[in-house]
């Protein structure tokens, strides 16, 4: 539905993005992870039809968004990062206009405003200035413009930034029950919400390149092979690593901290293997005092930083290689 | 009809702001002064030739009268228009809802004139309000309706010109002020040429003259209809417009 070839955007000196592809399935919801600057809004705003790329080529539910522009333009909803809105119209005047704008027939429109408004959860607001509501309301105001043509490739840029939680819950909900009717590519930088809410895995982007994309759980596996258990016990500091370390299938035992006598340790195995039993059975065996024992998940969170901290710190070093 | 949304939701946020409101009456209010004085005149005039019969004959109420008069408008007109025309594009790039509007399924000539239109009709149903004064000055002196109509009709076509660079400025930038200041300095620049075609004379001079704004006005207040006249100004709209769609798509490279 969305497919990206080497897509580059360069605004004057700066490249924003270089050689992004990517794809996103139909009635999927994807994420689009990276950090502050890594051109998200970038590669959104060249999907969305509002500039053209410098380089590359997107296409958007069947079109090229540079030579089919219009057929683009009538298949998308798009909600910009800032939320650009009329402040001066009301509620319901401006989604009508927006939807007359996107073609909309008299009689259409007015069933699709209720119904968008409806969803959205604003009836409660529709003669209201836009101007004057809650930054809450004013997302959703803009999430109801994009959904008003009920297009089949939604394009969000950060839907939820500068939303109080119950707010963000309420947005999430609202997008994850678009998958399967639509096809959503939403950014983000915010972690948690990508597992929350993108079903249909992330990509994700880091200094204008993409750095990684696939399901979630793919990525956790790719990043991070091994199964984690964080054990804490009171016994002798060198005994402990060692024999955790005997026990078949682990790869590495490190310990995190160790304070007066209970040590914590991260074991890592190998994913098919669960050594929880085997720690506490050694533990009985040499009389230590286990205090702790649980699996510690891989999460995306943790690929993310393996994958933004990893670039630094070899660019760093590229840095201070170089005279 | 895409233009049509455009024009309504234009229109409704004219009258949303101030702005608009505050044009109006000031133009009202001065133009209602500049027919005030048409009639004080009027009434002097005809107090004077009720007493000396033979002054009666020179009372030229075209040129003494209507061609001042259209040229005091427009001056109005030049300081005026610009306020009407700054928000149109200005006021979508600060506030960034022209990231909308440009990827809703609508080409960027019927944005433009959508928005040309909506200005247009503002500005004409303004001019139309002014027409109540000549309605109560002809009520009770004779006012000939040749001048006054092509006076307007030059009203309109120049007004069509200043909105169309005014509109062109707005695209420019994201700045109201500097795009009204930007208006009026275009406007002013091709008022001015006009003066200096006297002293350049020849083809110079020729040129001069016909590039001023308002040279071409002269005649529609003299009651004369001429072609070159409205060519010039629907030239201008058009150039003015062209260059607007042109700014529109370079601003787009630039995000
Ligand atoms: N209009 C612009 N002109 C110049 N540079 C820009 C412009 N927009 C974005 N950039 C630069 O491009 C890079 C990517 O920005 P952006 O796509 O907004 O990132 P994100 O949305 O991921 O935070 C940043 O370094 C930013 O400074
Ligand atoms: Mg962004």
């Amino acid at each position: 539905m969305i497919e990206v070839q080497g897509l580059t955007k360069q605004y004057g000196p700066v490249t924003a993005i270089r050689d992004v592809s990517f794809r996103v399935e139909p009635g999927q919801v994807v994420g689009f992870l990276g950090p502050n600057g890594a051109g998200k809004s970038t590669t959104m705003r060249i999907l969305s039809c509002f500039m053209p790329a410098s380089g590359g080529s997107a296409r958007v539910a069947g079109y090229d968004v540079l030579t089919q522009s219009m057929e683009v333009r009538r298949r998308i909803g798009y909600l910009p990062e800032s939320v650009p809105l009329y402040t001066d119209l009301r509620v319901a005047p401006y989604l009508d206009f927006v939807a007359e704008v996107k073609g909309l027939a008299r009689g259409e429109r007015r069933r699709r405003v209720a119904e968008v408004m409806d969803r959205c959860l604003i009836g409660d607001v529709q003669n209201r200035l836009i101007g004057k509501l809650s930054k809450g309301y004013r997302q959703r105001v803009g999430l109801a413009q994009a959904l008003v043509s009920d297009p089949e490739v939604l394009i969000l840029d950060e839907p939820t930034i500068g939303l109080d939680p119950r707010q963000i819950t309420e947005i999430r909900s609202l997008i994850k029950a678009l998958a399967g009717r639509h096809t959503v590519i939403l950014s983000t930088h915010i972690l948690p919400e990508v597992s929350m809410v993108c079903s249909g895995g992330v990509v994700i982007i880091n200094k204008g390149a993409i750095v990684a994309q696939g399901p979630i759980e793919t990525l956790v596996e790719q990043f991070f092979p091994t199964a984690r258990v964080e054990v804490e016990v009171i016994g002798p500091p060198a005994a402990v690593r060692e024999m955790m370390r005997a026990i078949p299938g682990v790869v590495s035992v490190h310990d995190e901290a160790i304070t007066n006598g209970a040590g914590r340790y991260v074991v890592e195995s190998s994913r098919d293997r669960d050594i929880r039993a085997e720690i506490s059975r050694l533990a009985a065996q040499q009389q230590w005092s286990l205090l702790e024992l649980k699996r510690v998940g891989t999460t995306l969170e943790e690929v993310f930083i393996r994958i933004v901290a990893g670039e630094e710190t070899t660019a760093e070093a590229g840095e201070d290689a170089a005279p | 009809m895409r233009v049509w949304a455009i024009f309504k939701k234009e229109l409704r946020l004219y009258f949303t702001s101030p702005v608009a409101y505050v044009v109006f009456t000031i133009f009202l209010l001065i133009a209602g002064y500049f027919f005030y004085n048409i009639f004080a005149f009027f009434t002097l005039a005809s107090m004077q030739s009720a007493m000396n019969p033979a002054m009666a004959r020179d009372l030229n109420v075209t040129d003494g009268v209507m061609r001042p008069l259209f040229s005091n408008v427009s001056v109005i007109l030049l300081l005026l228009m610009p306020l009407l025309t700054m928000r149109l594009f200005a006021e979508e790039r600060r506030s960034g809802t022209i990231e909308l509007l440009l990827t809703y399924p609508v080409r960027d000539g019927a944005v433009l004139l959508g928005k040309y239109a909506a200005a247009l009709v503002l500005y004409a149903s303004m001019l139309a309000l002014t027409l109540l004064y000549p309605g109560i000055v002809a009520y009770f002196v004779r006012l000939e309706a040749g001048p006054l109509l092509t006076g307007y009709l030059g009203l309109v076509l120049m007004g069509a010109t200043f909105i169309a660079v005014g509109v062109f400025a707005s695209s420019l930038t994201e700045n109201q002020i500097v795009a009204s200041i930007t208006t009026f300095g275009i406007l002013l620049i091709f008022w001015i040429l006009g003066w200096s075609a006297d002293y350049a004379g020849g083809a110079a001079g020729k040129l001069l003259q016909h590039l001023s704004i308002i040279e071409h006005n002269e005649s529609f207040a003299r009651g004369v209809l001429d072609t070159k006249d409205i060519i010039y100004y629907v030239d201008f709209t058009v150039l003015a417009l062209f260059l607007t769609l042109r700014s529109l798509e370079t601003r787009r490279w630039k995000g």
